[in-house]
C-alpha cells in the first residue's frame, strides 16, 4: 500500500511528467490559454493514460515475451487505435462525455507523455495494479501544471508585458518558475 | 540545372536559420529540453534524430505514390518507429553510457512532432532528392539548436564543455542550470533574442522604407 502511494505522489508532485520531465509540452504550451480547456484536456489525457498502462501491461506481458524489438511499434499502434476505438464507443453511448473529452482524444495520442509513461512503466517493471495507480499519478499531475499554467496565463494576459516577451518567450519562462517550484517537493519523502 | 541546384541549396539553408524548428517554429521541444543538460547528450541526441529523420524522409517520399491516402499518418509513423528502434539498438550497442543517460528519450523520437511534420508537410508530396535535402537542412536545424542549448547549460551549469573544464576550480557552477527549470529558462531566453533579432530587423525595414521614401 505504501508503495503504491509512493509511486502516485513521485508521479504527480516530485517527477512531475511536465515539468520535470519535459513530457507533453507540445499542449503544456499550446492548450493553456484557458483555464476550462486545459482541464478538459487534463481530465482527457487521466483517461487516455489509464488505458495506455492497460494496453501496455497486455502486451508486455502476453505478446511482447517473444518479440521485443517490436516494443515500440507495437505500443504506438496498439495504443492510438485502442483510444480510436475507444473515442467511437464513447460518441456512441455519451454524446454529453464525448463533447468533453472528444476533440482532445486523437490529439493527446500522439502525445509524448503518453508514449513516455508506456516506455518508463515498462523500464520499471511495474505490474497492473502499480501501471495503473502511476498512471492516474502521472495524468493527474500532468493536469496539476496545465491547471496552474492557465490560471497564470489568464493573469498574464490582462496585465502590461513588453512585446518582446509575448508569446512563447514567457511561457517558458512561467514554466521555468514553476518547475522550480515543484523541486520543493523533492524533499517530501527524505527517507526513502 | 543551374536554378535546380539553387532550390535543392535553398532547401538545406531553410531548416537551419529561417525556419528552424526549434528557435522559429517550436516543434519538437521535449527531448529538445530533457537531454540538453550537457553538450555530449545533445550531441548524441541531435544525431539520433538526424538519422531518423532523413531515413524516414528518404523512405516516405520514395513510397508516396504507394502510401493510401485514408492510412498514411500511422504508415509515416510506423516508419519512423522503425527507424527509430534500429537506432535504439544501435546506439545501445555502441555508446551504452549515453544510451543509459539518454534513458526513455531515444524511443520517444517517434513522438517528436517535427520528423512527423516534415513527413507530412514536405516528404509526402515532393521528389526523394528536394525530400532529402528538406530533412537534411531541419535535421541540422535541429542539431544546431539542440547543441546550443546543451552548451548553454553545462558551460554555466558545470563549468565545462563536453566535459573539459573552462573556468578553472574556483568557479561556482550554477547548478540550476542542468537541473529541469535550467531548460526552461535557458530556451526561454534564446527565443526571447531571436525575437529580438526579428524586431530589430523588422525595425531596421521600416527606417530604410522611410528615408527611401523621404529620399524621393
Amino acid at each position: 500500500m505504501n508503495e503504491l502511494l509512493w509511486i502516485f505522489v513521485s508521479a504527480l508532485l516530485i517527477n512531475n511528467f511536465v515539468l520535470s520531465y519535459f513530457l507533453g509540452l507540445c499542449p503544456f504550451l499550446g492548450v493553456s490559454g484557458r483555464l476550462d480547456t486545459a482541464f478538459r484536456l487534463g481530465l482527457a489525457t487521466i483517461f487516455v493514460m489509464l488505458i495506455t498502462a492497460l494496453c501496455s501491461w497486455f502486451l508486455n506481458t502476453y505478446v511482447l515475451i517473444y518479440a521485443p524489438y517490436l516494443r515500440l511499434i507495437s505500443f504506438i499502434v496498439v495504443i492510438a487505435s485502442t483510444v480510436q476505438f475507444i473515442e467511437m464507443v464513447i460518441k456512441k453511448l455519451s454524446p454529453a462525455l464525448f463533447k468533453a473529452l472528444g476533440i482532445f482524444l486523437p490529439l493527446i495520442t500522439t502525445n509524448c507523455a503518453i508514449l513516455g509513461l508506456a516506455i518508463f512503466a515498462t523500464n520499471r517493471g511495474y505490474g497492473l495494479v502499480e501501471g495503473l495507480v502511476f498512471a492516474l499519478g502521472a495524468g493527474a499531475g500532468f493536469t496539476l501544471a496545465l491547471v496552474l499554467m492557465a490560471g497564470i496565463r489568464e493573469e498574464v494576459e490582462l496585465s502590461d508585458v513588453p512585446v518582446l516577451l509575448r508569446g512563447t518567450a514567457m511561457n517558458l519562462i512561467i514554466a521555468g518558475i514553476l518547475s522550480m517550484a515543484f523541486m520543493g517537493f523533492a524533499g517530501l519523502f527524505s527517507s526513502t | 540545372m543551374a536554378k535546380r541546384k539553387e532550390d535543392l541549396q535553398q532547401e538545406f539553408i531553410k531548416g537551419l536559420w529561417r525556419d528552424n524548428p526549434v528557435f522559429v517554429q517550436v516543434l519538437g521541444m521535449c527531448p529538445m529540453l530533457a537531454v540538453t543538460n550537457s553538450a555530449v547528450n545533445a550531441l548524441a541526441m541531435g544525431a539520433a534524430t538526424f538519422f531518423v529523420l532523413v531515413g524516414s524522409s528518404f523512405l516516405v517520399s520514395s513510397l508516396r505514390r504507394w502510401i493510401p491516402k485514408q492510412v498514411r499518418i500511422s504508415t509515416y509513423i510506423i516508419i519512423i518507429a522503425t527507424f527509430v528502434t534500429v537506432t535504439d539498438f544501435t546506439l545501445e550497442a555502441l555508446v551504452p553510457k549515453i544510451h543509459k543517460e539518454l534513458g526513455a528519450f531515444i524511443p520517444l523520437i517517434v513522438v517528436n512532432c517535427m520528423i512527423l511534420g516534415r513527413q507530412e508537410a514536405f516528404a509526402s508530396r515532393n521528389s526523394v532528392r528536394m525530400a532529402v535535402m528538406d530533412a537534411l537542412g531541419m535535421a541540422a536545424g535541429f542539431l544546431f539548436a539542440l547543441l546550443s542549448l546543451g552548451a548553454v547549460r553545462e558551460i554555466l551549469g558545470e563549468g565545462k564543455l563536453f566535459g573539459v573544464s573552462l573556468f578553472g576550480p574556483n568557479f561556482e557552477p550554477w547548478v540550476i542550470m542542468i537541473l529541469p527549470p535550467g531548460g526552461f529558462l535557458t530556451l526561454g531566453l534564446i527565443l526571447l533574442f531571436f525575437s529580438w533579432i526579428k524586431q530589430r530587423k523588422q525595425r531596421l525595414e521600416q527606417r530604410l522604407a522611410q528615408l527611401e521614401s523621404e529620399a524621393r
